[in-house]
């Protein structure tokens, strides 16, 4: 290897990794959330005995997690097709993602009521 | 505006004096170099096609998806009200049948090309690429044929 080729991209790299792990997750998600909505073929009972631990305090910790992985995954790929369309996408990639982490971030907040109103009620009592 | 693409790259560790042209950098052969070998042209576009259908399919999953994740998530209660009897509700109206199916089809195949190019990325050896790419696609065909059954066999009086 040539001598000094050590590629350190900042944010361009940085966002990259992070929409790549983002989307490898997301993938292994939806294998097992379609093999746990076939359940509704085996029975009612059965589904909803799984569709139980969904409610439960932890897992809504993971689905805050997945809001998480989704959300950055969805505004980076806008970003990520706007630099290639937009004439003026490359030029403004770093401003697009500071962007994307300032949307990112506020509607992580906004989502805190909704994913785990229910599991601090559990917690800490109602 | 002040543009800066190219102190977006950073190259560390140099031990020599900074290229010049009396010490130009090491030439890096280009990896899709056209050799006496290559044929004069490739049968299809599959790659080119294959990257169209990211930016077109994401476009499209930014709708579903987001959407997908507010009625179940959000509104009404949020996942507490998630069970038979509520996806029993879903399922009785096409819209949301068609909803699942196209959200079912292009997000496996958006996340299967992606995980495709994943592999091609990280898997050195041959073989470790294909044997790995038949497992993609047989997680990918089996997921999309048992998901648009659920959707399309769905019965709200199984029982
Ligand atoms: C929510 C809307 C989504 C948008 C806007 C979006 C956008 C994109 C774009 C534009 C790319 C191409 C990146 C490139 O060619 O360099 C991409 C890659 C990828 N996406 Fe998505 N995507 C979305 C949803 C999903 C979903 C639901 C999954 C999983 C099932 C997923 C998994 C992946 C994977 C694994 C890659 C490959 C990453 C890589 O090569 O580094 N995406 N996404
Ligand atoms: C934790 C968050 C989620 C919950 C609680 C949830 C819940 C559900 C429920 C109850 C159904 C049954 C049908 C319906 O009501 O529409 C369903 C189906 C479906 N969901 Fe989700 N979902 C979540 C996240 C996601 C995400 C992130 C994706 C996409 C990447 C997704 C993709 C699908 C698909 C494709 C189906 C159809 C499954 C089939 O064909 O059998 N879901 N989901």
């Amino acid at each position: 290897m040539p001598a000094g080729t050590l590629y350190r991209g900042r944010e361009g790299m940085w966002s990259w990794v992070a929409h790549r792990v983002t989307g490898v997750l997301i993938f292994f998600f939806l294998f097992v959330h379609v093999l746990d909505t076939a359940l509704v073929r085996v029975s009612p009972e059965d589904y909803d005995k799984v569709v139980a631990t969904y409610k439960t305090p932890i897992v809504s910790l993971l689905e805050y997690g997945l809001v998480a992985a989704i959300l950055f995954h969805a505004l980076n790929g806008l970003r990520i097709i706007a630099v290639d369309y937009w004439t003026q996408g490359p030029r403004y990639q770093k401003q697009m993602l500071w962007t994307v982490v300032g949307l990112w971030i506020l509607l992580m907040l906004g989502a805190i009521y909704p994913v785990l109103g229910h599991a601090a009620r559990v917690l800490f009592g109602s | 505006m002040s543009t800066d693409i190219t102190d977006a790259v950073e190259l560390t560790g140099s031990s020599v004096a900074p290229y010049s042209p009396e010490n130009p950098a090491p030439v890096i052969e280009p990896p899709r170099a056209r050799t006496k070998r290559t044929p004069r042209s490739t049968r299809t576009n599959f790659e080119m096609y294959g990257w169209l259908f990211m930016r077109l399919s994401g476009v499209v999953l930014v709708v579903l998806v987001i959407g997908h994740l507010l009625i179940q998530l959000v509104l009404d209660g949020g996942v507490q009200k998630v069970g038979f009897a509520f996806v029993a509700g879903r399922w009785a109206s096409p819209f949301w049948q068609y909803w699942d199916l196209a959200m079912l089809w292009l997000a496996m195949l958006h996340g299967g090309n992606g995980l495709r190019t994943v592999i091609n990325d990280y898997a050195e050896q041959a073989n470790t690429r294909v044997w790995l790419k038949t497992l993609l696609f047989t997680a990918v065909a089996f997921t999309i044929v048992l998901g648009s059954l659920v959707i399309f066999t769905f019965d709200p009086n199984i029982r």
